[in-house]
């Protein structure tokens, strides 16, 4: 129910309460109600619950915890895994 | 996709795997709050990967399950009504209440819509103006912001045949409640994303310092979960307890300001039942005073009576931690998605689901 599925920003038309625009998903274009990220840019990604964005994705938040993912665990992959519990 | 594909990255799932054994010393019980973590969970078999001290519990965050079943009867109610459409997510439909579900009434020729967004039940209304349009706004945080925005803008707009059958709940008080009992094996949870998305972390840190409980925000995908159970495991380990964001590309501590803000212009905080917990004080949202034209309970004067849920179903237990699905005798015999004695074998999100879609062919019968 609280799922919510990023996409990006087209096209972006109207003001205020009534700010909408236009967001694609992979293949699929919809139009979301952007109301409540008065912040967000053409181009942007945002989360879309119902219809509606919640959040901008923070692409440097994202970008600097996937590489630390990446990175991770290089040496320690190599390792047999330890004994179980 | 764009901020998917790359959580659903095997290898660093595997990565993120090998660490967390390494760093599970003792054994831990985990709770994810959210249902859409539970289904991530129970997809991709997380659980099962997961080194055998580490338990993963399913939370009650399952707006569909936990709705109680007065509110059932009041949609069934209202769908009934030859001068009403009644506008539902899609989710809502199966659901059984005391004597019928919706479904059942769209089958006897109920007007009954299923939408994506509530926008559209607004929509709906301005095309039939002769018609009352109901619209059955449930949900938690995530989806208060929306449902309040299709309030506030039917007020905008003037129009005196939409309402709202509100049945919101919030999900702190229904942690607090959790970590409240004897008995509690909870030992860490992951705080669902999309509802710190628009409320912040704020609650959430009140909760680790009054129990001193290790929280951390967690996203929805495979990499997301594991990595939120890495930094519970790191807290746990370490004697921490702390309140810790994994999915800090979507949460910001202060939450999302304009869609907060709507929320408490277009409802208030109030007591709510739980389907399968019980009342729980301060756990929900209705109607102010102001937008009471809107409320369909006063407008349609609906006051179902108390009812009890069928004896055999365990969703009680199943929606607090307590027991998983498989423990009940009825799953996946006498209570199946086709034919659920309970709403978490309703919704893809409620834990009885999830397990009998990915895992009925594995149990022992």
């Amino acid at each position: 129910m609280c799922l919510a599925i990023p996409g990006k920003i087209i096209e972006i038309n109207g003001s205020g309460e009534f700010r909408i625009g236009k967001v694609r998903f992979g293949g699929i274009m919809r139009q979301v109600q952007l109301n409540f990220v008065p912040e967000a840019r053409i181009g942007d990604y945002v989360m879309v619950h119902v219809g509606f964005a919640i959040s901008v994705v923070d692409a440097e938040d994202a970008q600097h915890t996937y590489q630390i993912l990446e990175s991770m665990g290089l040496l320690e992959a190599e390792l047999p895994p330890p004994e179980t519990l | 996709m764009k901020y998917i594909d790359e959580y659903r990255d095997r290898e660093i799932a595997q990565r993120l795997l090998v660490k967390i054994a390494r760093q599970a010393q003792h054994p831990w019980v985990l709770m994810e709050i959210c249902g859409g973590q539970t289904h991530t969970i129970m997809r991709y078999g997380l659980d099962e990967l997961l080194p055998c001290g580490i338990e993963l519990v399913h939370g009650p965050g399952c707006p569909v399950c936990v709705t109680p079943l007065e509110m059932i009867d009041k949609a069934v109610t209202l769908a009934t009504r030859p001068d009403v459409i009644l506008v539902s997510y899609g989710d809502m439909l199966r659901v059984p209440g005391s004597k019928s579900d919706l479904l059942s009434v769209k089958a006897q020729g109920g007007d009954i819509r299923v939408v994506y967004s509530p926008m559209q039940a607004v929509q709906i209304a301005q095309a039939n103006p002769q018609r009352d349009v109901v619209f059955f706004a449930i949900g938690f945080e995530t989806t208060a912001p929306p449902n309040a925005m299709a309030v506030w803008q039917a007020s905008r707009l003037g129009l005196t045949n939409f309402s709202v059958l509100v049945s919101h709940v919030i999900v702190p008080p229904a942690i607090r409640l959790l970590l409240s009992q004897p008995g509690n094996r909870v030992q860490g949870f992951i705080a669902p994303g999309h509802v710190c998305t628009v409320m912040g972390a704020g609650e959430y840190k009140e909760l680790v310092c009054e129990f001193h409980v290790p929280i951390v925000i967690g996203g929805f995908e495979p990499v997301d979960l594991l990595q939120a159970v890495l930094m519970l495991i790191e807290q746990l380990e370490d004697g921490r307890a702390e309140l810790e964001n994994q999915y800090s590309r979507s949460v910001l501590p202060e939450g999302n300001v304009p869609a907060r803000s709507i929320i408490h212009e277009v409802f208030e905080v109030c007591d709510r039942k739980w389907r399968g917990i019980g009342p729980i004080p301060q756990s929900g949202y209705r109607l102010r005073r102001e937008f009471a034209t809107f409320d369909a309970e006063q407008r349609f004067g609906l006051d179902e009576p108390g009812v009890e849920e069928p004896a055999e179903c365990i969703s009680a237990l199943v929606l607090q931690g307590k027991k998983k699905p498989p423990d009940c005798t009825a799953f996946g015999v006498r209570c199946t998605p086709q034919t659920p004695l309970g709403a978490p074998m309703v919704s893809s999100e409620g834990a009885c689901a999830a397990y009998y879609q990915y895992r009925r062919h594995a149990l022992p019968r």
